[in-house]
């Protein structure tokens, strides 16, 4: 089985290295076969792929320790849901999955793009199988996950062996998120692979038109949204599992999987620039290849140790790999840039400070900045000690004394930058469109203070959260009540039609509303209290308006895991609320301990309490409780941001009649005064549709 | 023109406020990273500074002394004797054979006084001790493999 596990992985080595050589043949000598085999072969390695997976999958359903990969992530008692899960403990098994979904990826566009842009879709094919020909050569050659284990038989020959039980997986990956985080985070970082590839071929084949950047987009939205949704749920299973009462620690691996994701959003902002005005294009075309050199140094950094992680993935020799992949890529994406500067020339130019551009292009300094700052962070040690000879690494204060104030103006230009009208708008339009949110925002504001807020920057990301929110609230209720007179339906349904006219521009609102419910969580940060207090039986602690009282300690456990549980019961008010019950859980199998949290989660606060062991002094067992407020908001904005993007990425409903006159053809020369902008006429243009 | 100019000079103000942010951020939170061999070389002041160093935790030295947990470090042959003062229990992970990463200063006793130790597993994440390769393996380098980390 094992040989049919690797040799479906040469194969499918084989048919990437064919696409990639067969499909650049084909673009030079133009011969329309082998263009066809190429993107065929492109194809035919997700199936092969598909072979190696499941191959080694049925290992580890099997129990069978044949295999080193899965001797070492598995044993039999490891409940079937992680036996699954352990494909991607390790690094092997890692890359295989990065291949396999990017192999998916690949099948996919290639499929449903086989009859379409055929001046394009060879270059798309040899760039995306350019990028599997070296994930293909790390999985067969350098880090196979199908290596049998073996011992020296008297002879000195090597016999394959298997062992009777596997070293178990680390009980830090059991966790029933650890079975869809991964795999969220990795359709992010190989989905970018998909853009790219669009946006350099298009560059490459200088393939005329505007096409290509709606497809770039929304292949980006698409690995966008899987990123987001993978960085939450880490930050979550985070908070869950590693005990320590926060969800963001800026750890390297952490880090890795945002910097992507920012220049990501930085992308999904400035096309409209170029979709709308044809302006910012070298910039767009940087953003995407940037964002894909960013999934592979972030699977560098996760992958060779070459920073100090909490992840502790091993300091292994794959790293240099990756460092020479990342030059080829930057090359290659430098020459076709260099080569065809001319295509990329923008048609329009900034024409006032206050205008929607503009309010683009602070977003994207902002990001890029706040990209630039958690890269400089994470790689400091590294590059310290090429400079000065000495590792200095940055901590957590580093990444918040700039990324807050980021955070907070990006926050401001959410809320101002969608009713700025695009090349210039009047101060009557200004006044019209912001006196009422960011008089509500304000006063919001002096609320908030009165009741004793003093944080600077909770209180400033409350004013700004309620600030865009409002403004939200306007964009739906404005364009709604104009829908609803003309329709003369209610406003609900009016809402309702007005969204599905322009998916795009209204979910994108509702991503927003979305991340200002992060943010708002986020903020909560500045209000955590905890208590650590050594807590025998009948002892209480008290933490805000709870108090905690140790009613027993006592053992459980099956034959995965035997577990040190402590029985607390929640009282407030003298009342008693709940039980709570964290553990301290020990594997046989890996020989570890982990620590299970027990949480009563609010949407006002989370009371989140560690067992963590006993005191190194006195022996005692030590009680660790966090009331942390806001939490649960992280969790519930991160599920309305995915929601806004599914909603963003449905196609429009086509408008019946053209309501307003349309005015966002601005690159025609007229201006048409701010005044008459309005959400209606949007239905109407091309913002509304793309492929 | 006129509004590009502007566009400049407030991105410079902002990427100035924000370099003002990024430099105060790192005085905060910088900590130099030692490795136990370079303790031996550093400047006076150097040795006064708040560290980082990492080491394996050799196999029986870990003690507990009321109020302090004491430990040796190793790397390449050079140790460092610890002293744990820090309040947290210490993570699961630490135990003897573990790479351990302690925070604090060096004392002038030479004892290192630790506030933090963080330690990963040795075993579990690293190259594992089974063969990489049947074709390619030496032999010694397979083990049914034993078990703990």
């Amino acid at each position: 089985m094992d040989i049919l596990g690797s040799f479906a992985l040469l194969l499918a080595f084989i048919a990437a290295a064919y696409a990639f050589l067969a499909g650049i043949a084909g673009i030079i000598t133009r011969r329309p076969l082998l263009k066809k085999s190429a993107l065929n072969s492109g194809m035919a390695i997700f199936f092969l792929v598909s072979i190696s997976v499941a191959v080694l999958e049925f290992f580890f359903f099997t129990d069978n320790y044949s295999l080193a990969y899965v001797a070492e992530h598995s044993n039999r008692a490891l409940p079937a849901l992680y036996k699954f899960a352990a494909l991607w403990a390790g690094q092997e098994g890692s890359l295989l999955w990065w291949s396999w979904l990017l192999s998916a990826y690949a099948f996919f566009v290639l499929f449903l793009n086989r009859k379409k842009h055929p001046e394009l879709m060879p270059y798309v094919g040899v760039v995306i199988a350019g990028v599997q020909v070296f994930f293909l050569t790390l999985n067969n050659f350098v880090s196979n996950a199908f290596n049998v284990l073996a011992a020296p038989a008297a002879s000195g020959a090597m016999n394959v062996v298997s062992l009777s039980d596997g070293r178990g997986l680390t009980p830090l990956l059991q966790y029933p998120e650890m079975v869809i985080h991964p795999p969220m985070l990795y359709l992010g970082y190989t989905g970018f692979t998909i853009p790219f590839a669009f946006a350099l071929a298009a560059l490459l084949g200088r393939y005329p038109g505007e096409k290509w950047i709606h497809i770039t987009r929304r292949w980006t939205m698409i690995a966008w949204m899987f990123q987001t949704i993978g960085i939450i749920l880490g930050a979550h299973w985070a908070y869950n599992m590693l005990g320590w009462g926060g969800y963001w620690e800026w750890d390297p691996v952490e880090n890795a999987s945002l910097l992507p994701w920012i220049t990501g959003t930085a992308f999904l902002h400035s096309v409209m620039m170029q979709e709308k005005r044809g302006m910012m294009k070298i910039w767009n075309v940087w953003l995407v290849f940037t964002t894909f050199m960013l999934c592979i140094l972030g699977t560098l950094l996760t992958r060779s140790g070459i920073v100090n992680s909490v992840h502790a993935f091993a300091q292994s020799s794959i790293g240099g790999w990756f460092v020479s992949f990342l030059a080829i890529i930057l090359v290659v994406c430098f020459l076709a840039y260099w080569k065809n500067k001319d295509y990329l020339r923008g048609d329009n130019q900034l024409d006032s400070l206050v205008s929607r551009e503009s309010s683009f292009l602070f977003n994207n300094l902002i990001l890029l900045a706040a990209c630039f700052a958690v890269l400089w962070g994470t790689l400091f040690p590294v590059l310290s000690e090429w400079v000065v000879g000495s590792k200095v690494s940055v901590g957590a204060p580093f990444f918040n004394e700039v990324n807050v104030p980021i955070a907070l103006f990006l926050l401001f230009l959410t809320g101002v930058g969608p009713l700025l009208a695009w090349r210039k708008t009047s101060t009557d339009a200004l006044t019209r469109n912001f006196a009422w949110p960011a008089g509500i925002s304000v006063v919001a504001g002096g609320v908030a203070f009165a009741l004793g807020f003093r944080n600077f920057y909770a209180l400033m990301c409350l004013i700004l959260g309620v600030f865009v929110v409002l403004t939200i609230f306007q964009e739906f209720f404005r364009g709604a009540r104009v829908i609803a007179g003309r329709e003369k339906s209610n406003l609900l349904t009016a809402v309702g039609s007005l969204t599905m006219r322009n998916t795009r521009r209204y979910g994108g609102y509702v991503v927003h509303l979305g991340m200002v419910m992060v943010f708002i969580g986020i903020a909560g940060q500045a209000f955590n209290k905890d208590v650590r207090k050594e807590l025998n039986i009948g002892q209480s602690l008290r933490i805000g308006p709870y108090t905690i009282l140790c009613q027993n300690f006592d053992q459980v456990g099956n034959n995965n895991y035997q577990a040190q549980r402590a029985s607390l019961e929640v009282l407030r008010n003298g009342k008693s609320e709940m039980m709570l019950f964290p553990q301290r859980r020990f594997f046989p199998a890996s020989g570890e301990t982990e620590t299970i949290v027990a949480t009563r989660s609010t949407p006002l606060w989370d009371l989140y309490v560690v067992y963590a062991g006993r005191s190194p002094q006195t022996g005692n067992p030590v009680i660790q409780a966090h009331l942390n407020p806001l939490v649960k908001w992280i969790w519930f904005g991160g599920i309305v941001v995915v929601l806004g993007t599914l909603l963003a990425m449905v196609p429009n409903r086509r408008a019946a009649i053209v309501l307003v006159p349309v005015r966002e053809r601005a690159w025609d020369g007229s201006v048409v005064p701010a005044a008459q902008e309005h959400e209606v006429a949007v239905v109407t243009t091309r913002g509304a549709s793309d492929g | 023109m006129k509004a590009q100019k502007k566009f400049a000079v407030g991105s410079l103000i902002i990427v100035a406020t924000l370099i003002g942010l990024a430099y105060v951020g790192y005085t905060q939170s910088k900590t130099y990273y030692h490795t136990i061999k370079e303790l031996a070389t550093l400047s006076p002041v150097a040795l006064r500074q708040r560290m980082r160093v990492s080491g394996v935790v050799e196999n029986g030295s870990i003690q507990h002394v009321p109020g302090q947990i004491n430990f040796v470090l190793t790397e390449e042959g050079k140790t460092l004797p610890v002293s744990y003062v820090g309040a947290d229990p210490l993570p699961d992970t630490f135990k003897g054979g573990a790479q351990a990463l302690v925070e604090g200063n060096l004392m002038s006793d030479g004892t290192f006084r630790a506030e933090v130790v963080q330690a990963k597993c040795a075993s579990k994440y690293q190259a594992s001790p089974v063969a990489p390769n049947a074709a390619q393996a030496q032999p010694g380098q397979a083990s049914p493999a034993s078990k703990g980390s």
